[in-house]
């Protein structure tokens, strides 16, 4: 299969006045793959989806989706995407059907056509039984759904998501992202945000971590959390006032920096040595008689890798570039002696 | 910059082009105009204010009013009462532009292969068809309560089509608030600042001969009050009608022309 880039940026910047929301994003998103952009909030990713989107012009930079450059040639654009933004952007006074069909109208297709890809969206998200329904009288969930389904009518190429499951309860997350991954099976390029690593650890092929409006960090699910090193050491403390001595305690005994999570009263800490380390760490918590209610070493999770781009201090150490072609592996971080 | 072939199997099929702009004018028209008869509270609500005025106005204070010129108060009211529906009515537009602007349809629209004109027009025609309804319910009310045309039906239908301009106006200057304010809340509160002076310092209720000179230059020489005028002279037959018609006409389609320009120049930027 050909993996086209559907999606591409160079050097995205957007400021709000002295507020710099995009500093310089570069992304490649190869046809029928999907691209979860990763970042807290505020982080700079509802912007860039209105770039893509054409709903806002950067000040520096290009955006193409599928070879049309997105400001020059907006109305192309518009034509071969779907947006699905933060809100569930349907009308609660007209039923599903309703909803769809005007989406449907306003992509172009004639009324017949429009009646039946409706349909089909409707059955494909099982909203058929609901669809002659004012919205006004959906679940949360249902409501969603529609949204996506909005914008899927169009039969976009691209998909567009803001925080697609941002505020649904877990059943409903797990149906959208079996959704999701159908339509990518489909042939959907899809760009998603979100601020859930288990999301993008699922749904993701290529996964881009952004923070104060610079890429930080970007490649596989794997790749990232290879970039922790091999095996990660937890300790988990009894006493929230301990984790700061914990870390230093730990410091030197990994192949990275021990990083603290306060709210998890945990602290993490990379090794390439896993017995090693771990009786290592055993000995000094002991000597130090600091109370743990947990220890032990697993492999990374997404969490790991978050934590330790995002940390206070730890931008310089992260700024790894994003690799410039999907599939070449990114360079591991050297570990600090 | 490299570009890329667009990949095989991708269609980019629609044009631009006025038909597309008038499809989608009806189509986003007909949504506006669905969602409000869906919610016929806030219809009800939008009548239940006019019906007050006219109520309070004909048997309250009425009574107490003279009008030189007029025999019968009625007369004189209802076509305030209809000009101040068209001032009201519009300035629900500054609510919906808001509601649609923060709960992400507006971007849902404007990220559609749609004239992005097409989704202001519609705004504003649901607008007008709202109030073209509305108009004539006032109109019924005041035929209840004593109100006559004294004039032809032509004129009659002129006055009210200078109503329904003038409602028309304030929609798409009250579109522009909506597009500024963007928070339905702040609308609905601005909209009634800027329409409660327009309403009470002029014409609208009762001559402004006896108000004090300051105010009655202001309230002389304000859309409302010459759409007012136009309006009773059209419907019944009282004094000149040129004058005042012309200044309604001209200031309605000053005021559209202007906050379109201006709507239109904000929307690209939001």
């Amino acid at each position: 299969m050909t993996k086209f880039p559907m999606i591409v940026t160079r050097g995205l910047g957007k400021s709000y006045g002295s507020n710099v929301a995009l500093a310089g994003v570069d992304l490649v998103v190869s046809q029928g793959t999907i691209l979860c952009l990763l970042g807290r909030n505020g982080a700079g990713k509802t912007t860039l989806v209105r770039i893509l989107a054409t709903l806002l012009a950067p000040d520096t930079g290009w955006a193409q989706i599928a070879g049309i450059e997105v400001r020059r040639d907006a109305a192309r654009v518009r034509q071969l995407i779907g947006l699905a933004g933060q809100f569930a952007a349907v009308d609660d006074g007209l039923s599903g059907r309703e909803n769809l069909e005007l989406v449907a109208g306003l992509y172009g297709l004639r009324r017949r056509e429009a009646r039946a890809r409706s349909q089909e969206v409707l059955e494909r998200l099982g909203l058929a039984q609901v669809g002659g329904q004012l919205v006004r009288t959906y679940s949360g969930g249902m409501r969603r759904r529609l949204d996506l389904g909005a914008s899927l009518v169009g039969k976009p190429a691209v998909l567009i998501m803001d925080e697609p499951t941002t505020g649904l309860d877990p059943a409903n997350r797990i149906e959208l992202w079996k959704l999701i991954e159908d339509l990518v099976r489909d042939g959907t390029t899809m760009l998603l945000t979100t601020q859930y690593l288990e999301e993008a650890d699922r749904l993701a092929d290529q996964i881009v971590v952004i923070e104060r409006g610079r890429v930080i960090a970007g490649g596989t699910p794997d790749e990232l959390k290879q970039r922790v090193g091999g095996d990660v050491l937890e300790v988990r403390t009894t006493n929230a006032a301990d984790v700061e001595r914990v870390v230093q305690l730990l410091d030197g005994l990994g192949s990275g920096r021990p990083v603290a999570d306060m709210r998890d009263q945990r602290v993490t800490l990379p090794t390439t040595e896993r017995v090693q380390t771990l009786l290592a760490a055993a000995r000094r918590i002991e000597e130090s008689n600091i109370p743990i209610a947990d220890l032990g070493v697993r492999r990374p999770s997404l969490d790991d890798v978050f934590l330790a781009l995002t940390a206070p201090g730890a931008e310089s150490r992260a700024a790894v570039p994003l690799p410039s072609s999907p599939g070449r592996s990114t360079e591991t971080r050297t570990a600090p002696a | 910059m490299s570009t890329f072939p667009i990949p095989e199997g991708i269609r980019v099929g629609r044009s631009q082009n006025p038909w597309t702009f008038v499809v989608d004018t009806l189509r986003l028209t007909r949504r506006s105009l669905l969602l409000a008869v869906r919610m016929p509270q806030l219809i009800i609500l939008g009548l239940l204010l006019p019906t007050m005025f006219v109520l309070l106005f004909r048997y309250v204070f009425g009574g107490a009013i003279i009008v030189p010129g007029y025999h019968s108060y009625v007369d004189y009211l209802i076509p305030g009462i209809v000009v101040q529906t068209a001032l009201f009515g519009g300035s629900s537009s500054a609510v919906g532009v808001a509601d649609d602007l923060s709960k992400g349809a507006t971007d849902r629209f404007r990220s559609l292969p749609t004239s992005r004109g097409a989704i202001l027009a519609a705004r504003t025609l649901a607008d007008l068809v709202r109030l073209a309804y509305t108009i004539a319910l006032i109109i019924g009310l005041g035929l209840l309560v004593g109100f006559r045309f004294h004039n032809g039906w032509l004129q009659v239908l002129a006055g009210a089509g200078l109503a329904l301009l003038f409602g028309y106006a304030v929609s798409w200057f009250f579109t522009l608030l909506g597009l500024f304010v963007r928070s339905a809340e702040t609308a609905a509160v601005a909209g009634s600042v800027i329409a409660f002076p327009l309403v009470f310092a002029a014409s609208t209720f009762t001559a402004t001969a006896s108000m004090p000179h300051w105010l009655r230059a202001f309230a002389d020489r304000q859309p409302v009050s010459y759409t007012a005028n136009a309006i009773r002279a059209l419907m019944l037959g009282t004094g000149p009608v040129q004058r005042p018609a012309l200044y309604a006409v001209a200031w309605s389609c000053g005021i559209i022309v202007v906050s379109a320009t201006l709507a239109t120049w904000r929307f690209k930027k939001i």
